[in-house]
């Protein structure tokens, strides 16, 4: 077999069958058939259906609600409301993962107060969705509505109205929810060695995730022991949250993984599922629960809009010496924001010697956030690397020169803590720079369109942590494989790749299924850009363990010791003085043999898998602007990364096209527009505006492999931090095109038009 | 009052069902009669994960009432594969990792299929806007055009 | 709740009667792409719907033999795009049409729909209005026709009156050297509504203007006929002031508001610039027929 990672010459090819092969994915035909069950796909014998009613307030005090009349209306079977949900108290933390309970039980179900227009203030179980519907209607509440604030700057005025009595910063009530700071060096000192100083503040809207399919669940709770049917990006997160807030112990919780039609960190958390539980219970009915896309907008998690000021110091020689960050996140109804994320990642690409960052979590009249791809990192890449393209302007550099002469590297000590062990920064500012995109000239400005260019690079931590996974042989010689990770991505073809390789096998003898809570050991979030890193991880050592047994059977069977055989190419071979002594032993016959020969074969690893390390990714993008219209349209887009090793590349690649996609729409039309009422004006894909197929060129992918030496395979996460430089990348590219530089998003044609004025663009007088 | 009684043909097979007035096409597939293949992601025209077609048309299942369906011809992606054997857009999804979750892919399998039913050799600008109805959140539609393009490639030397 | 009832008259005389009987809880179902939207959102409660798609009247499309076209009000955008003559004579009353919703929304919306769900912002009604098109209702009263830009009042409301039903649209017989199109500004490449749209038909004779008619979307409460702007091209070789004179007509024409969608200052500017391309592509035309 191969040497392990860490003895190989980094970045070398290793002679792969399978690893690094664009194998078709074990659920495809299902996928492409119409036949893959998601979430709302399954239905149950006596089902009825769950319908929230939600507040129209963004932010009212619940004097009381009277169910009655919901709870006479013919068909109705039951009726809850925040005294049905276990309640956490407020002055008493209990985490579960990267959420607390605290504003979890208020977030499924507002106690106090409802926090933003679209918090749930009741549901109803009943016989058809239509009567659900109406019983909702029926429900009275008594609200005193009370002032809101959205916007993270207004909320964080000292007159502002304050959204929880509890919350307090420095003292004085505030929505400041907390404070995260990094310090390297010192910054004070390093600004005054600069030769230019250069400060900006930037703004962001809050975006949302924009999966496609509907939150949905089917809950039957029979017996005191309820089977949670959900599409979700962790089912054991999905059993956790549903015993918290139920009360119901995890043993008594089955979670099963429906497919999942795209999460993007937006299924990290739950919404439906612990009240459909507490329905069904109440009910004694299995009760089924979809969102509509509206309820998708109004009360699941969009990412944080923000605030931010970035400072950024250099010598004329381009050397920085100093970084100063605040980022200011808009968490929504409770805190959350992922502060980390901004705080953490914007100046991590850059070996730096004085940094200072610095998060705010605000709280705001807006549904609460969750997680959105490499969370928080988008927006302080945002901010940090359109202030670079200013400096790289101003000393007249090359943006990605720039950026290589002060690429974080081997040794760096990043201000959030880490020293970076062998990463592939450079090499991704060494591929875009010699890549034929950079070297071709744009589009001579023609019919009064303006061409540009920018370039912006990104980091994100990626993460381990808890995986596990069973590796059985057939007795037929083929194998399934489980693993407790849902498939967002194409994961299962990656786990395929990697079986198939270490057993020397076809791929296509390898199934891979996704356990539900009851069938597979505790496995950690579908989401960190941990599923191929930390999945292959325990895949590998169970086909390890799986490996030693095969090897053990063939010695018994040949009556020789089993260190001398080895396993190679799908078979057991003798080795050693017994080399070509006996016929070597195929998988499918050991299998066969496997029962009489000591039983069955296989083996399962748990493990909370570490070394993840950061990823790095440099994108470049050209615009084209019409400036009459304010329209921009990206016309040619490529992405580098270090992806680590690409076990299945065109997953890989996936990935990273739809991290710049996400990243695009985000820079150009996406954004939560709020009435004057304080609720969301556009919840729908209509005015919601996500990238359509015409919207974008294709979308270049360069995926560079600098293996992790702590990985088994080489692997790095790949999902993140795609998304992390493409905001900075289009502004950066718009002010090439113009002359002007933009510093909030979405640049959206009313804007871009504002802020050309009267006067022609630059680039136009120019030519 | 009532239910409505239809007579329709759904992927070459007659079917019947009783529906309510308001229910949309989409409310029928995906509930009494289980193609649930049809996915429901707007309910409002925008995302095209319900794409089927009415008489060789495409159409959001969504934005059709149920009880249209009379008389027509519908086709859904339970139909697409003859059988155990995927049609080539099938096929090339597969083998070009067109796909990532999968909630689009029946929608944009039917759009495409519709689009190269009429026109075998469509250029990259004709399928990014013939398939602009169809959202997509996964793949930043780049593996999803070439797939396309392959396949009416492919197809066009089968014929030849 | 009440329950919603669905019928499907094979004749214009049994639809209006039903609609009319009915008294305005009735709606009628042509492309339903608005209808639908807005009964799912739980805007819309009908209790009757009417749907008119089995009214061959109401489905075809036929040319005169003077040369004009008549268009029924239920026929799809995808079905308006296919008819061979049609696009020929009218690419922009077509290019509008075919600019509402995506191609699904193509095999079902109708320019009929587009008029009377009355929005500003329907991007058939300025090409239509442009064109001089002609609109045949019919209700409990008979039938009468009126000119289309004479049926939207507001969003969301219509000059029809109880019962009465759009049959069909009437484009008027073209004169040599005429031409039309449409553009509208949305921020993405497709699947949005119009921020603002505009129509323009025009008629060259040796390079001057003899003929024009313009329609603006989405800059006031109804789709506007901007006859300002017609007159700054009437007469001129379409030169670069008569292009300026007539965007400053129509910037003079908007009365916009403020939305999720654009606000009235990009509005107001939009409507000239688009005014100067959209002539520019109908005088192109117009000098090829």
């Amino acid at each position: 077999m191969n040497a392990p990672v860490s003895e190989r010459p980094i970045g070398d090819k290793v002679d792969n069958k399978w690893i690094g092969e664009r194998t078709v994915r074990p659920d495809g035909a299902e996928k492409v058939t119409g036949r893959a069950a998601y979430a709302a796909d399954t239905t149950m014998p006596g089902m009825i259906w769950g319908k929230v009613l939600r507040s129209p307030h963004p932010h009212a005090r619940i004097r009381s609600i009277d169910t009655s009349k919901a709870e006479k209306l013919p068909g109705v079977k039951a009726v809850i409301t925040a005294k049905d949900v276990v309640d956490f108290p407020i002055d008493k933390s209990v985490m579960l993962g990267i959420q607390d309970m605290r504003w979890m039980c208020r977030n499924v179900m507002a106690r106090e107060k409802a926090l933003f227009a679209g918090h749930p203030v009741a549901a109803v179980a009943a016989t058809t969705e239509k009567i659900a519907a109406e019983a909702c209607k029926l429900i009275e509440v008594d609200y005193e509505v009370l002032p809101w604030v959205i916007d993270v700057e207004e909320a964080m005025k000292p007159d502002a109205p304050i959204l929880h009595d509890f919350m307090k910063f420095e003292g004085k009530p505030s929505n400041i929810a907390g404070k995260l700071e990094h310090k390297l060096g010192d910054v004070e000192k390093g600004f005054a060695e600069a030769d230019i100083v250069i400060e900006r503040t930037f703004r962001t809207k809050p975006v949302h995730q924009g999966y496609i399919e509907l939150h949905a669940c089917l809950v039957s709770v029979s017996d005191g022991k309820a089977t949670v049917w959900s599409s979700s990006q962790g089912q054991f997160m999905v059993r956790a949250m549903c015993a918290h807030l139920s009360g119901l112990p995890q043993n008594d919780i089955r979670a099963i993984p429906a497919e999942i039609g795209g999460g993007f960190g937006g299924k990290t958390i739950v919404y439906l599922e612990p009240l459909a539980l507490i329905l069904s219970r109440k009910s004694g009915r299995p009760v089924k629960m979809v969102m509509t896309r509206e309820e998708v907008f109004r009360a699941s998690g969009p990412t944080s809009g923000s605030f931010s000021r970035v400072k950024i110091g250099a010598k004329k020689d381009g050397t920085i010496v100093a970084a100063e960050g605040t980022f200011c996140l808009q968490a929504g109804a409770l805190p959350g924001s992922p502060i980390r994320g901004a705080a953490g990642c914007a100046f991590a690409p850059y070996n730096i010697a004085n940094v200072h960052s610095v998060g705010y979590d605000v709280v705001s009249n807006r549904s609460k956030v969750a997680a959105y791809r490499a969370p928080g990192a988008p927006l302080g890449a945002y901010a940090a690397e359109c202030v670079l393209d200013e400096i790289a302007e101003a000393l007249k550099m090359d943006p990605l020169q720039l950026r290589l002469k002060n690429a974080a590297r081997q040794g760096t000590k990043l201000a959030y803590g880490p020293v970076l062990p062998r990463v592939g920064y450079v090499e991704t500012l060494e591929a875009a720079i010699g890549h034929p995109h950079y070297k071709t000239p744009l589009p001579k400005a023609t019919n009064g369109r303006l061409y540009g260019r920018g370039v912006a690079s990104g980091y994100w931590f990626n993460a381990g942590g808890e995986s596990s996974a069973q590796v059985n042989i057939n007795e037929d010689g083929t194998v399934v494989v489980i693993t407790g990770h849902p498939d967002i991505g194409g994961s299962r073809a990656s786990t395929a790749n990697i079986v198939a390789e270490l057993l020397g096998i076809d791929y296509r003898k390898v199934s891979v299924l996704i356990g539900d809570t009851s069938v597979i050991g505790f496995s950690n979030l579908t989401g960190g850009s941990r599923v191929t890193y930390a999945s292959a991880m325990v895949v590998t050592q169970s086909t390890e363990r799986v490996i030693g047994t095969l090897k053990e059977r063939a010695a018994k069977i040949w009556e020789i010791d089993p260190e001398a055989v080895e396993w190679e190419n799908g078979a057991a071979r003798p080795a050693g003085d017994n080399a070509g002594k006996f016929e070597p032993l195929t998988l499918a016959q050991l299998a066969a043999k496997a029962n009489a020969m000591g039983g069955p074969i296989g083996a399962g690893t748990q493990l909370n898998t570490t070394g993840a390390e950061g990823g790095f990714a440099t994108h470049l993008c050209d615009v084209e602007v019409d400036p009459e219209l304010g329209i921009v349209r990206v016309i040619r887009y490529t992405s580098f990364q270090d992806v680590g090793r690409a076990i299945h590349p065109g997953y890989v690649e996936g990935q990273m096209q739809g991290g710049a996609s996400q990243g695009i729409g985000w820079a150009l039309s996406e954004e939560y527009i709020y009435d004057k009422n304080g609720r969301l004006d556009n919840p729908g894909f209509l005015d919601y505006r996500m990238p359509v197929t015409s919207d974008l060129p294709m979308l270049d992918s360069v995926i560079i492999e600098v293996p992790n030496p702590k990985h088994p395979q080489g692997v790095r996460g790949v999902g993140e931090v795609p998304i992390v430089p493409p905001l900075a990348a289009v502004a950066n590219a718009i002010h090439d095109a113009l002359g002007k530089r933009f510093y909030s998003l979405p640049m959206s044609p009313p804007k871009v038009l504002e802020a050309l004025g009267d006067e022609p663009p630059m680039k136009a007088a120019a030519d | 009052m009532a239910k409505l009684h239809v007579s329709t043909t759904i992927n070459g097979e007659p079917q019947e069902f009783l529906c309510d007035a308001e229910q949309s096409l989409l409310d029928v597939l995906r509930g009494p009669l289980g193609l649930t293949g049809s996915k429901e992601g707007c309910a409002s025209g925008d995302c095209g994960a319900c794409s089927v077609t009415v008489d060789g048309r495409l159409v959001c299942s969504c934005l059709m009432l149920a009880a249209e369906a009379e008389g027509k011809s519908i086709g859904t992606i339970e139909g697409l594969a003859q059988g155990d054997r995927l049609h080539p857009l099938q096929t090339k999804f597969l083998e070009m990792a067109a796909l990532q979750c999968g909630i689009c892919t029946p929608g944009v399998l039917m759009a495409a299929k519709s689009l190269l039913d009429r026109n075998p050799d469509p250029s990259e600008h004709e399928v990014r806007f013939w398939l602009a109805g169809n959202l997509c959140r996964c793949t930043g539609y780049d593996k999803i055009v070439r797939a396309v393009m392959e396949t009416a490639k492919d197809m066009r030397e089968a014929v030849r | 709740m009440t329950d919603v009832q669905y019928v499907a008259p094979g004749s214009l005389e049994e639809a209006v009667r039903a609609f009319a009987a009915a008294s305005g809880a009735a709606r009628i179902l042509a492309g339903g792409t608005d209808l639908l939207v807005q009964m799912r959102s739980g805007a819309l409660r009908p209790t009757l719907i009417v749907d008119i798609k089995k009214i061959a009247e109401m489905t075809a499309v036929e040319e005169g033999p003077d040369g004009s076209f008549r268009i029924g009000a239920a026929v799809a955008g995808a079905v308006l795009r296919e008819h061979p003559r049609l696009k020929k004579v009218w690419p922009g009353v077509v290019e509008a049409a075919n600019l509402i919703g995506s191609t699904q929304i193509q095999g079902r919306a109708t320019a009929g729909g587009n008029l009377c769900n009355a929005s500003p912002a329907g991007d058939s009604v300025p090409a239509m209005v442009a064109a001089n098109a002609t609109v045949t209702v019919q209700g409990p009263n008979g039938r009468r026709q009126l000119p289309v830009e004479a049926v939207p009042a507001g969003p969301g409301r219509t000059n029809l009156a109880p019962g009465e039903i759009v049959v069909s649209f009437t484009l008027p017989p073209r004169p040599k050297g005429s031409g039309d199109a449409y553009l509208r500004m949305i921020p993405r490449t497709e699947m949005d509504i119009a921020v603002v749209g505009c129509g323009v038909s025009l008629t060259l004779d040796k390079g001057t203007c003899t003929a024009a008619r313009v329609g603006l979307g989405a800059v006031a409460p109804t789709v506007l006929l901007v006859e300002d702007a017609a007159k700054a091209l009437i007469g001129s070789k379409l030169d670069a002031a008569a292009l300026d004179k007539a965007a400053d007509a129509c910037r003079a024409a908007c009365r916009p508001i403020d939305d999720k969608r654009g606000t009235i200052a990009y509005r107001t500017q939009i409507a000239g610039v688009l005014l100067k391309r959209v002539a520019t592509i109908a005088a192109e035309r117009a000098g090829r027929n």
